[in-house]
């Protein structure tokens, strides 16, 4: 239990401190923090297939494109130090996050979870156990992320495309 | 009154939701915000997981398949959404979101 609560600590304070930066590049590194505590949670909880996923998908790809559309989306080495936010848009935010985790969190203590004995392992999930429900019962969904996934790529290749030459006068 | 692991696990994930929801909501610069939406969906994953192993009858796959789907579809979304950052970046040459209000009605 003590190592749950240094992995959700730092995690949480991880991604709190993303959130409050005005560095883009520090955000996004700290970002990258915040899903690897993620990952540690699911291997906590003995999902050890999801916390590899998780890895490759998150700390692996998603950190990158993260980095490079950072990259490619300034002017000037001094454009990474963000300008201050309105203080009402900060203010209305922590209200609305607050009422949020609140409501949350309240619906949360007040609820009797009839849950399992909290010592019992985990469900025993192998890899292979994965492959078989993946290759077998889930297969149509597997297909259909596939699909999903290579639409999703190709279509942001398009619309991250440059334009051809000439035709950015009309773009004031 | 003494919390389970379940509802630990659960005030964690609500924590997380709220600190992306936040961010998502106080900052102008487009991809903070695409990143606070791609926190708040890894909370959501972590509710999976969280009742995958604690759950009342804790079912020997659902949740691991959930989420393994569920992370696929966010980089999907991670990636067409930096890419429409990129295009709005072209055409604006600002990331701010009060900036790129040519739609606005």
């Amino acid at each position: 239990m003590l190592s749950f609560l240094v992995i959700a600590l730092v995690t949480l304070a991880s991604a709190a401190v993303a959130m409050l930066l005005r560095n883009l590049i520090h955000s996004a590194l700290l970002l990258i923090a915040s899903w690897g505590g993620i990952a540690a949670f699911y291997l906590w909880a003995g999902a050890e297939f999801v916390a590899f996923a998780q890895v490759l998908v998150y700390v692996g790809a998603i950190s990158m494109v993260v980095l490079f559309a950072v990259l490619l989306t300034r002017r000037s080495r001094a454009d990474l130090a963000l300008a201050p936010e309105a203080l009402g848009r900060a203010v209305a935010a922590l209200v609305t996050g607050g009422a949020v985790v609140g409501v949350l969190g309240g619906a949360i203590l007040s609820t009797r979870f009839t849950t399992a004995a909290p010592a019992a392992p985990p469900p025993a999930l192998t890899v292979r156990d994965i492959g078989l429900l993946l290759m077998g019962p889930h297969a149509a969904a597997l297909l259909i992320v596939g699909l999903l996934l290579t639409v999703a790529l190709l279509g942001a290749i398009v619309i991250a495309a440059a334009d051809p030459a000439g035709k950015e006068d009309d773009v004031t | 009154m003494s919390l389970s692991p379940l509802q630990l696990c659960l005030l964690f994930s609500s924590a997380l939701f709220c600190v992306g929801l936040i961010g998502a909501l106080s900052r102008s610069n487009t991809i903070l915000v695409l990143l606070g939406v791609e926190l708040m969906l890894n909370a959501a994953n972590l509710n999976f997981i969280a009742f995958w192993r604690y759950g009342p009858a804790p079912s020997p796959a659902t949740g691991v398949m959930f989420v393994l789907f569920a992370i696929a579809v966010a980089a999907a979304e991670a990636a067409v959404g930096l890419a429409l950052v990129i295009a709005i970046y072209r055409h604006q040459k600002s990331v701010r979101l009060q900036e790129a209000d040519r739609l606005k009605g």
